[in-house]
């Protein structure tokens, strides 16, 4: 399942994300990495953002990220 | 002794720079405000220190210009000791970066910041299991509020003087295994790293590094690789992931070990992004939030300025009585001082404070992030990131830092577009002019049209320049501040800063130009630059005399105001100038050459050729939006 698809207030856990080093490196910094559990907060209107929590900071993704980062059920 | 300060965004390091120092660093409730290095010297324990305040990042891996940098300096054996701050109240991902710099092993100390914040919502840390952990001091504090400063900076003067290295972290088996052998052979390389921190920066995939190491043993490449194919054979990822992976475990691990939650009290602030993200109400609140804001900057300013012109006027017409008749050229001058001196006091100031304040509460209670959140789908509609917002918001205050904000930006082309763009924003300087000239003589309405319009133009151009230049860059990527309610303290001291600002460069230079102007008026040299702007006048359909003032605003917008009542013969712009030609005047002024400090950034930022396009560009969307603005309003008026 892809973060972008994950349903709201639910916690997922992150496993692997596709993409280039660029987006990996972002993603690093923020905390963003395999074994992390996230949960989708709200989705931005008009195909903007989403805004996710992990480990009590708010953070958001543009969903061409989103849809990057492959995320599963706990 | 000199003291760096380092710690991610947002963690109240520049307020703690700016406890210690005076008023020096920008601070705002949002990510990369801090793009240089700014340093500051304090009395402590009887000598002076050097405190450094470094860029706020959150990893150490150098992936982009500003970690590099970071990393270069603190190794470089110019900083005694390392101050790191750490948000108390998101322990565990201040706590990786913690990891990295004890990698570096320099002595260290560890900021626990906003203890408040962390009580507020639960979380109870025990310091002195922290301190063994780490094996560096730990001081807890409250950096707005002046807390716990002291007994840091003692700590860390005293781990300075005795160089305490922190505990070198121990990650499992496998990588401690791999990196034995790595720093093994890295033992004579040349860096400004320990060979442990080098072992694992090449694991990290550090590309300058890398290519550092290589150059000096050729032989180590084999090696490297096959230690990372081993790695990625056992763990099933890439390297760079399993460091990272080992350091979260790391910080994950002590954070646990520390913390007890408590009781995590909900209030009206976790519940804020309900309302101001919501996607129908939280546009309507991010309208009501800017109006509000232009409405009370107009009002407080409109409140303050006609009674101070007023006085003005009166006192110039006074010394020109004084001085009498005679005396013609003394009297021009003194006019020209006069009106210099007013138009910082009574135009400027009403506006600028009342706005500096207000853009100050917005930046400290973590807005502006949210606007980025909220209006990144229309961004990207103009090719665009909702990162980019931060310097166009920023940019309404002064172009200058909104040009330095661009850093926060990784990719060349977004840093490009934006600086491009943000020039286009109407700065406190240019809003003195929509303000005093459009505000004050049509009213709000039709200055809050100007804004629009101003908008307009910069999407239309943020399009054309994506189309130019194309996107490449994957995507937002952008942290959420906690809200918070700004000190006083705080609030008042970032505007006196950049207000100061003001005072010391801009107004001087506008009394002198004012006299200036008087005098070029005296001998009539001022018909000659107004020739030289006619073409542009005469298209625009204002008087030839807006030349001078024009020429003059490139120094500083205000004076493209101020003097404009001195080019006219009058302050009072209702009896000289039409309708049209105010608005035609103010857009012109609006979007024209950014002022030469802007310029002077842009050339250090990015080079002499980027300043001249955008000086070109900017004077041609200038002509085109001033002649659109005189069709449109022509068919108001």
């Amino acid at each position: 399942m892809k973060l972008l698809d994950a349903p709201k207030n639910q916690m997922v856990k992150i496993i692997d994300y596709e993409g280039g080093k660029g987006v990996g490196f972002k993603l690093r910094q923020l905390g963003l990495c395999p074994g992390r559990e996230v949960k989708v907060l709200r989705f931005a209107p008009l195909g903007g953002p989403v805004m996710i929590d992990i480990g009590g900071r708010s953070v958001a993704l543009g969903r061409g990220i989103a849809g990057r980062v492959k995320v599963e059920d706990i | 002794m000199r003291i760096g300060l380092i710690g991610q965004p947002n963690c109240g390091k520049s307020t703690l720079f700016n406890q210690i120092a005076g008023y020096k660093a920008e601070t705002g409730n949002f990510s990369g405000t801090t793009v240089t290095f700014t340093e500051s010297k304090v009395r402590l324990m009887g000598t002076i220190v050097d405190v450094v305040d470094l860029p706020g990042t959150y990893t150490l891996a150098g992936t982009n210009p500003a970690e590099r940098e970071v990393i270069k300096y603190l190794t470089s054996n110019e900083v005694d000791v390392v101050v790191n701050v750490v948000d108390a109240s998101h322990l565990s991902h201040g706590l990786s970066m913690t990891v990295e710099l004890m990698e570096l092993n320099i002595p260290m100390v560890v900021a626990l910041n906003m203890m408040d914040e962390a009580d507020r919502i639960g979380i109870r840390i025990d310091v002195d299991s922290m301190v063994a952990r780490l094996g560096v001091p730990v001081v807890p504090m409250i950096a707005s509020k002046g807390r716990g400063i002291q007994p840091l900076f003692v700590n860390a003067f005293q781990v300075g003087q005795k160089d305490e290295k922190p505990i070198q972290p121990q990650y499992s088996a496998d990588l401690e295994r791999a990196l034995e052998v790595l720093v093994h052979d890295l033992m004579d390389v040349e860096s400004h790293l320990k060979p442990r921190a080098l072992a694992l920066k090449l694991l990290e995939g550090d590309l300058e590094i890398y290519d550092n190491v290589v150059k000096q043993r050729p032989a180590l490449m084999g090696d490297l690789q096959s230690i990372k194919d081993t790695l990625r054979h056992q763990r099933g990822r890439s390297s760079e992931w399993v460091i990272n992976g080992e350091r979260v475990a790391f910080a994950d691990e002590i954070a646990a070990s520390v913390i007890k939650q408590g009781m995590r009290r909900t209030t009206f602030r976790d519940k804020l992004d309900d309302i101001l993200l919501h996607p129908v109400f939280g546009y309507v609140a991010l309208v009501l939030i800017l109006y509000l804001f232009f409405q009370i900057v107009y009002s407080l300013g409109g409140l303050i300025e006609a009674p101070l012109m007023g006085a003005f006027e009166h006192l110039e017409a006074w010394l020109v009585a004084l001085v009498g008749g005679q005396e013609r050229f003394f009297q021009q001058v003194l006019v020209g001082l006069v009106q210099g001196i007013s138009g910082g006091v009574g135009i400027v100031l009403p506006y600028l404070v009342p706005f500096l304040v207000g853009l100050g509460i917005l930046e400290d209670v973590g807005y502006l992030p949210r606007v980025a959140f909220l209006m990144d789908a229309l961004m990207h509609k103009l090719g665009l990131h909702g990162k980019s917002i931060v310097p166009f918001i920023l940019g309404f205050g002064c172009n200058v830092p909104a040009i330095m904000s661009t850093r926060i930006l990784e990719d060349r082309r977004e840093r490009f577009i934006s600086a491009a763009l943000s020039t286009l924003v109407p700065c406190a300087a240019r809003l003195a002019v929509v303000f005093g000239l459009v505000a004050f003589y049509l009213g709000p309405v039709l200055a809050l049209g100007i804004y629009l319009f101003n908008l307009f133009v910069i999407a239309l151009t943020a399009r054309i320049l994506s189309k130019i230049v194309p996107d490449t860059s994957p995507g937002l990527i952008l942290e959420m501040p906690v809200y918070r309610v700004p000190t006083v303290r705080t609030v008042v001291n970032k505007a006196w800063w950049r207000i100061r600002e003001f005072i010391v460069e801009a107004w001087p230079l506008l009394i002198v130009g004012s006299v200036i102007l008087a005098i070029l008026n005296f001998i009539n040299a001022a018909l000659y630059l107004n020739i030289l702007v006619r073409p542009i006048s005469w298209i625009l359909g204002l008087p030839t005399e807006v030349g001078v003032p024009l020429i003059f605003g490139v120094l500083r917008k205000e004076l493209s105001l101020v003097m404009l009542g001195q080019a006219l013969g009058s302050m009072s712009f209702g009896d000289v100038l039409t309708p049209v030609q105010m608005i035609t005047y103010a857009v012109f002024v609006v979007f024209y050459v950014p002022c030469l400090a802007t310029m002077l950034v842009i050339r250090k930022e990015m080079g002499t050729k980027v300043m001249w396009q955008i000086v070109a560009m900017t004077t041609i969307i200038a002509t085109l939006a001033g002649l659109l603005a005189r069709g449109l309003s022509e068919i108001i008026f």
